[in-house]
C-alpha cells in the first residue's frame, strides 16, 4: 500500500500511465491486434526523442530562458555528417559516429560562445546559430544519397525478443543520466544553477563551466541522434531532425521537468517519449488525419503544462 | 571627499554617452538596412526603380504584419512560438471560409484573436511559461490549418488580391503599406496614455501594478494585438501569394523574432520600437533573397547569410549596450 | 505645533511580526496637516515596515491606522492614493523603459486624450523647476539613461504633482542618499516650503543634520518601538545618536589579548573606490567586523573576495578556500526546492565523494554533524529547507559554510530576522571556529556582533573610512565614522 502510494508521488509516473491507457486504447481498437509490435515500433521511435530530450533536459534545468532550438538542424547536419564519413563501409562506422559527435559538439560549443559572448538570450543564439548549422547542412549534403553501412543499418534495427537493442541502449543511456544527474557533482551543479544562479556562484560552483558543458553536452547528443537516425531511416536528409524542435521540449516538460529550472526527471523522459510515440500511433490506428493528430498533440502539450505549471516561482 | 565630489561630477557630465549610445542603438536598424540598399544598389542598380522595389518588397509587407504581432509580446516580456502557424491557419481560412461564406469567416478569425486573448490571461493567471503554451499552440494552429486546408489550394477573395496588388503612382505599395503600419502602430503604442502603461509593463510591472492598473488586463490587451495582427499578415500573405498552404507561415515564427530584435527591440523590459522592428522586417526581406541573388550567393547559404545577419547586428548591439554598461 | 492644527494621520499601537521577529511592536504616531516629521533609527529598527504600512502596501497584524480623523478597515496603495498620500520608497518604482513624462503619466489616471504628453510633460517640468532648478532633465528622457540621482530627482517631484486626486502627505524614504549636497539642499528647502503651505511629510534619512534643520519634530525608533519623540529644537546630533544607539551596555565580550602580526595574513583587500591607504587586513584566526550604514560597500567587497577566490583580482588576495553566509537567503543562500541535507552539502560536494559518485551517506553525515552542532530543530534532515523557520534556515546556511573545507568564512549581514537565542549560539561558534585557526569577515550593522569581533573596519561610500582595533570599538566611535559627513557637510553649508 505504502509502495504503491511512493509510486504514485513520483511525477514521472504519470506518464507512464498515460502510455499505458493510450497504448490500451489502441489496442482495445484492433481488438488486440498488433499489440506486441505497436510496443516494438514504439520503443524504436521512442529511444530518439529520449536522446535529444535528456540533452535538453539538462539545459531546461539551467534555469528560465535556457533552451536549445540548434537541435533539428545540428541533427540533419550530424546525419549527414556520419553518412558521408562513413560512406557506406563498415570499417567507418565507429568513426563515422565520432565525427557526428564532434560536429554536435561544435555546435553546442558554439552555441555556448554566442550567449556567452554576445550576451543574448539562449533562445535567439542557439536560433541563430541554427541558421548556419542548417545552409552548412544543406550544401554539406547535397545531393547526398549515401546509405549507411549494412552493418550499421542492421544494428539499429536489432531485437532482442522484440525490444530494438536501440531502446536497450537508450534505458542504460537514461540510468546513467539519471545518476549524473542525483549522484555526481555535475548533476547537483546543474540543478543548484537552475534554483538559483547566485546562491549557487556564491556555493562556490563554477557556474559558467557548468553552463558551456550542458550546451555541448546537449549538442552531442544531437549529433549522436543524427546518426542513428541516418542508420535507422536508412540515409540522412535535412530535414531528419524537423520534429525534434518541439518534441524535445514537450518530453522534457511532459515528463516532469520544471521550466523554470532546478528540478528534472530522467525517467519521466522515457514515459514521456512513449507516451507521445502510443498517443501518435493510437491516432493512426484510429485513422485520424495528420490534422487532428497535430491538434490534439498541442493540446495535450498545453493541458499538461497548464497542471503541471503554475506553481509560484520562488524568486 | 573632494574625490568623491569629482567622481560625482564625471558621471554627470557623462550622462549624455548613454543617451548617444541608445541614439546609436536606435539608429542600427535603419543603418543595416541602408547598408543593404547600398550593397543591393551597387550590385545591379536596376534594382533601385519603382518596379524593382515592387519585386524585392513583394513578401515584406506579410513579414513586417508578423514581426509587430511578435513585438506586442515581447513589450511584456512574453515571446509566442505560434505566430508563423497562425499565420498560416488564417491564410488557409482566408483562402477558403472567408472567400465561400464570408460571415463564417469573419466570425473564426475574430474567434481566433480571442483565443490569443484567453492564452495571454492564462499565461498572467497561472504564471505558466509563454515559450512552452505556444509552442503546444503552434501544433494547435498548424492542425487547424491542414483540417482546413490538406492540400495546397483554395483561393484568395478578389478583394484582397486586388488591395495587395495596388499600383500606387510613384511609391510602390509595400513601401507605403510598411510606413502606414509602422506610423499607426508607433502612434497607438509609443504616443498614446494606455501606450505608456503597456509598455511599462515590460519594464516595471510592479511599479505599474502598484500605480493601480491591472496587469492582466496589460497582457490580455497585448495577447489579443499579437493575434489581431497575426490574422492581417495571414491575410495579407494569401492576397499576395492567392492561394494558401498550411505550412505556408511556418518560417515567420522565426523570422517574426529576429526582426524585433534587429529593430531594436529586447526580450525583457518593455524596449522595442515599432518603427524599427518594421524596418528590421523589411531589412530581413531584402536581405533573404535579392541582395543574396545579387551578391550570388548559392541558395545553400541564404539561411546562413540571414544568421549571420542576425549575429553581427547583435553583436553591434552588445558592443553598444556594454558601453551603456560601463557607466 | 498649535492645538488648531488637525491629524492627517495617526496610528495607534501598530504591530507587524515576521515570524518569530517583531518587527513592528506596538507603535503609535501621529502627524499633524502642515508639520514635516524626521523618523530615525538604525537599520532594522522597523521604520520601512512602518511607512510600507501607512503608504497601503504594508499590513499591519495589529493596531488602527486613521487618516484625518477617519479609521480605515481596508486600506490600501489604491485607497491611501485616493486619501492624498504617497510615498517616495528606497527601491525606485519607476519604469527604466519609459520618459520623464511617461512615467509621470503612470500615476495619474488622469492624464490621458489627446495633448496628454503635453500636459504631463508640463507637469513634472514645473515640479522639477521649482524643487530642482536647473536639474538638467528633459521630460523626454528615458528614465534609464538618467544617472542614478537624476533619477531620485524625479521620483521626488513627480510624488509632488497634483491633477486630480489631493495631496496630503508625501514620505520620503531616504530620498537624498544619491543626490548631490546642493539638490539635496534644494530638496530640504522645497520640502520646508511645501510644508509652510500646508502639505505634510514624513522624511527618513540618516543624515542627521537634515533631519535636525529641517523637520519640526522628530521621532526615533529603535527595535520595532519609537523611543523618543520631540521637538526638533529639543534634540541635537549627540542627543539623536544616543537616543537611537540606546544606553543599554552589555559586558564586552573578552577578546583575547594578542598582537595582531602573530598570525599570517589570510585576506588583504581594498575596496574598489579606495584610492589608496587604507585596506582591509584579516590574520588567521580573526574575527574581522566590517562597520557602518547598509550598502555602503561592505557586500560589495566581501564579492570581490569570492570573486577572487577563483580568479586573480587586481587589489585583493586570498591565502584559503573561501566559504559565504549570505544575509539574503532568499537570493543569495537557499536552494528551495531541496532538503536541508542537500542544501548543507552542495558547498562540500567534492569532499562527499565514494568513487565517481556522491555519496548519500556522507552527505547525511555531514548534515547530521553539524544539525547537533549548530542545533537545527527538524525531526528529519531530508525534509524540505523551506520547512524550516527563519533564523533555522539560516542555521543552515553557517552549516553549509561551517561545514566545507573553507578556512576564509565570509558573512554577509548574517543575523538579519534572527532571534537572540539563535544569534548568541551562533556567536559562541564563530568564536570557537576561530580559536581552531579560521578566519572570519563579518559585515553587520549590529553593535553587538561588532563587539565580537577582533577588530573592526567602518566603511562609507565604498571605502574604508574608521579602523579600530577591539580595545578601541566603542559605539559612539563607529556611529561618527558612519555618519560623518564632513567635507560632504561642509559643502552642504556652503551651498544653504
Amino acid at each position: 500500500m505504502t509502495a504503491v502510494r511512493t509510486l504514485l508521488a513520483r511525477p514521472w509516473i504519470w506518464s507512464f500511465i498515460g502510455a499505458l491507457i493510450v497504448w490500451l486504447a489502441a489496442i482495445l481498437f484492433t481488438g488486440g491486434y498488433g499489440a506486441g509490435g505497436m510496443i516494438t515500433a514504439a520503443l524504436s521511435l521512442a529511444v530518439f526523442m529520449v536522446i535529444v530530450g535528456i540533452g535538453q533536459m539538462f539545459v531546461i534545468t539551467l534555469g528560465p530562458g535556457n533552451v536549445d532550438l540548434s537541435l533539428p538542424a545540428n541533427i540533419g547536419l550530424a546525419s549527414a555528417v556520419a553518412m558521408k564519413v562513413m560512406g557506406g563501409s563498415n570499417a567507418m562506422i565507429a568513426v563515422g559516429l565520432v565525427a557526428a559527435l564532434a560536429s554536435g559538439m561544435a555546435v553546442g560549443a558554439a552555441n555556448y560562445l554566442l550567449i556567452r559572448v554576445l550576451r543574448i538570450p539562449p533562445i535567439i543564439a542557439t536560433l541563430s546559430s541554427s541558421f548556419i548549422v542548417l545552409s552548412i547542412d544543406i550544401a554539406y549534403g547535397r545531393g547526398l544519397q549515401i546509405k549507411p553501412p549494412p552493418a550499421f543499418a542492421d544494428f539499429t534495427n536489432i531485437q532482442v525478443f522484440g525490444i530494438p537493442i536501440l531502446a536497450i541502449g537508450g534505458v542504460v543511456f537514461a540510468f546513467l543520466a539519471g545518476i549524473a544527474l542525483q549522484r555526481m557533482i555535475y548533476g547537483r551543479s546543474v540543478l543548484a544553477i537552475g534554483q538559483n544562479m547566485r546562491a549557487a556562484w556564491l556555493a562556490g560552483i563554477p557556474v559558467e563551466r557548468i553552463r558551456f558543458f550542458t550546451y555541448t553536452l546537449s549538442g552531442a547528443l544531437g549529433g549522436i541522434n543524427g546518426a542513428l537516425l541516418a542508420g535507422y531511416f536508412r540515409g540522412a536528409s535535412v530535414d531528419i531532425g524537423n520534429e525534434y524542435l518541439l518534441s524535445s521540449i514537450a518530453v522534457v516538460v511532459i515528463g516532469g521537468t520544471s521550466v523554470a529550472g532546478g528540478k528534472a526527471n530522467v525517467p519521466g523522459i522515457w514515459g514521456a517519449s512513449l507516451f507521445l510515440v502510443l498517443l501518435l500511433t493510437m491516432l493512426n490506428t484510429f485513422g485520424v488525419s495528420a490534422g487532428v493528430r497535430l491538434l490534439l498533440t498541442g493540446l495535450i502539450i498545453v493541458g499538461v503544462i497548464t497542471a503541471a505549471g503554475g506553481q509560484k516561482t520562488l524568486r | 571627499m573632494t574625490a568623491s565630489a569629482s567622481a560625482e561630477t564625471l558621471a554627470r557630465t557623462g550622462l549624455r554617452s548613454p543617451a548617444f549610445a541608445r541614439l546609436l542603438r536606435a539608429l542600427l536598424p535603419a543603418l543595416s538596412m541602408t547598408l543593404i540598399l547600398i550593397a543591393i544598389a551597387y550590385l545591379n542598380p536596376r534594382a533601385i526603380s519603382y518596379f524593382g522595389f515592387s519585386l524585392m518588397l513583394n513578401l515584406a509587407i506579410p513579414i513586417a504584419l508578423a514581426t509587430i504581432a511578435q513585438m506586442f509580446v515581447i513589450t511584456v516580456n512574453e515571446l509566442d512560438l505560434s505566430i508563423g502557424t497562425f499565420v498560416g491557419f488564417v491564410a488557409c481560412v482566408t483562402a477558403t471560409w472567408l472567400r465561400d461564406a464570408p460571415l463564417l469567416g469573419v466570425v473564426v478569425l475574430l474567434g481566433s484573436i480571442g483565443v490569443y486573448a484567453a492564452l495571454g490571461a492564462l499565461i498572467h493567471l497561472r504564471n505558466l511559461p509563454s515559450i512552452v503554451v505556444t509552442l503546444g499552440m503552434s501544433f494547435v494552429w498548424q492542425g487547424l490549418a491542414i483540417l482546413m486546408l490538406p492540400k495546397p489550394g483554395g483561393k484568395a477573395p478578389d478583394w484582397l488580391q486586388g488591395f495587395m496588388s495596388l499600383k500606387p503612382p510613384f511609391v510602390p505599395f509595400p513601401i507605403i503599406a510598411a510606413l502606414v503600419i509602422g506610423l499607426g502602430v508607433h502612434v497607438a503604442l509609443m504616443r498614446t496614455s494606455y501606450g505608456a502603461v503597456l509598455r511599462g509593463t515590460g519594464g516595471n510591472a510592479q511599479a505599474i501594478h502598484r500605480a493601480g492598473w491591472s496587469i492582466l488586463k496589460t497582457k490580455v490587451t497585448m495577447f489579443a494585438l499579437t493575434g489581431l495582427f497575426g490574422v492581417l499578415s495571414g491575410m495579407a500573405l494569401v492576397g499576395i501569394t492567392t492561394s494558401a498552404d498550411a505550412n505556408l507561415g511556418n518560417g515567420y515564427t522565426l523570422l517574426a523574432i529576429a526582426g524585433v530584435i534587429l529593430g531594436g527591440g529586447e526580450f525583457v523590459g518593455g524596449r522595442v520600437s515599432p518603427i524599427g522592428a518594421v524596418i528590421g522586417a523589411l531589412t530581413l526581406a531584402l536581405a533573404a533573397s535579392p541582395l543574396l541573388t545579387f551578391m550570388h550567393i548559392p541558395p545553400d547559404w541564404q539561411v546562413a547569410a540571414n544568421g549571420a545577419i542576425l549575429i553581427i547586428v547583435l553583436a553591434a548591439r552588445a558592443l553598444i549596450s556594454r558601453r551603456e554598461g560601463d557607466r | 505645533m498649535s492645538e488648531g492644527k488637525s491629524v492627517i494621520v495617526r496610528l495607534d499601537g501598530v504591530e507587524r511580526h515576521f515570524g518569530a521577529v517583531r518587527a513592528l511592536d506596538g507603535v503609535d504616531l501621529a502627524v499633524e496637516s502642515g508639520s514635516c516629521v524626521g523618523l530615525v533609527g538604525h537599520n532594522g529598527a522597523g521604520k520601512s515596515t512602518l511607512m510600507h504600512i501607512l503608504a497601503g502596501s504594508g499590513r499591519a497584524d495589529r493596531g488602527r491606522i486613521a487618516i484625518r480623523g477617519h479609521e480605515e478597515t481596508a486600506y490600501s496603495v489604491a485607497r491611501a492614493q485616493k486619501l492624498g498620500i504617497r510615498c517616495v520608497f528606497q527601491e525606485l518604482s519607476l519604469c527604466p523603459n519609459l520618459t520623464v513624462a511617461e512615467n509621470t503619466r503612470i500615476t495619474h489616471a488622469s492624464l490621458k486624450g489627446f495633448g496628454w504628453r503635453k500636459r504631463s510633460a508640463a507637469l513634472i517640468r514645473a515640479k522639477l523647476d521649482e524643487i530642482f532648478p536647473g536639474h538638467g532633465i528633459d521630460p523626454s528622457d528615458v528614465v534609464g539613461d538618467l544617472a542614478i540621482g537624476q533619477r531620485q530627482m524625479v521620483e521626488v517631484a513627480r510624488a509632488f504633482t497634483v491633477t486630480d486626486e489631493p495631496l496630503h502627505l508625501v514620505i520620503l524614504d531616504e530620498p537624498t542618499s544619491s543626490l548631490d549636497a546642493h539638490t539635496a539642499g534644494q530638496l530640504l528647502a522645497f520640502v520646508r516650503r511645501a510644508v509652510d503651505q500646508g502639505i505634510s511629510s514624513i522624511l527618513i534619512s540618516h543624515m542627521l543634520g537634515e533631519i535636525l534643520s529641517t523637520c519640526d519634530r522628530v521621532v526615533v525608533m529603535r527595535d520595532g518601538k519609537v523611543v523618543a519623540t520631540d521637538t526638533a529644537a529639543a534634540f541635537d546630533r549627540d542627543r539623536l545618536v544616543a537616543t537611537m544607539g540606546g544606553t543599554r551596555h552589555r559586558d564586552k565580550v573578552a577578546a583575547v589579548a594578542r598582537t595582531r602580526e602573530e598570525t599570517a595574513v589570510m585576506v588583504r583587500a581594498r575596496p574598489r573606490g579606495q584610492v589608496a591607504g587604507a585596506e582591509l587586513v584579516a590574520h588567521r584566526g580573526e574575527v574581522i567586523g566590517l562597520a557602518g550604514l547598509a550598502g555602503h560597500g561592505q557586500t560589495r567587497l566581501l564579492l570581490d573576495i569570492v570573486r577572487a577566490s577563483t580568479a586573480a583580482r587586481p587589489g585583493v588576495t586570498v591565502g584559503a578556500p573561501v566559504a559565504l553566509v549570505a544575509g539574503d537567503r532568499q537570493t543569495d543562500g537557499i536552494f528551495p526546492l531541496w532538503s536541508i541535507a542537500e542544501n548543507i552539502g552542495i558547498r562540500s560536494l567534492a569532499g562527499l565523494k565514494r568513487g565517481l559518485l556522491l555519496s548519500r551517506e556522507r552527505e547525511a553525515a555531514l548534515a547530521r554533524a553539524w544539525q547537533e552542532k549548530i542545533s537545527i530543530r527538524t525531526p528529519d534532515l531530508d525534509n524540505n529547507i523551506l520547512s524550516l523557520s527563519g533564523g533555522n534556515q539560516q542555521k543552515v546556511l553557517f552549516a553549509r559554510a561551517l561545514g566545507s573545507d573553507a578556512g576564509i568564512i565570509l558573512m554577509d549581514d548574517p543575523m538579519r530576522g534572527v532571534d537572540i537565542g539563535t544569534k548568541l549560539e551562533v556567536y559562541d561558534l564563530i568564536r570557537d571556529e576561530a580559536r581552531k585557526g579560521r578566519t572570519f569577515l563579518w559585515y553587520t550593522t549590529e553593535m553587538d556582533e561588532l563587539e565580537n569581533c577582533d577588530h573592526v573596519y567602518v566603511f562609507r561610500n565604498g571605502r574604508i573610512v574608521a579602523d579600530l582595533a577591539h580595545s578601541e570599538l566603542t559605539e559612539e566611535k563607529v556611529i561618527q565614522s558612519s555618519f560623518e559627513e564632513g567635507a560632504g557637510a561642509a559643502l552642504r553649508e556652503r551651498a544653504s
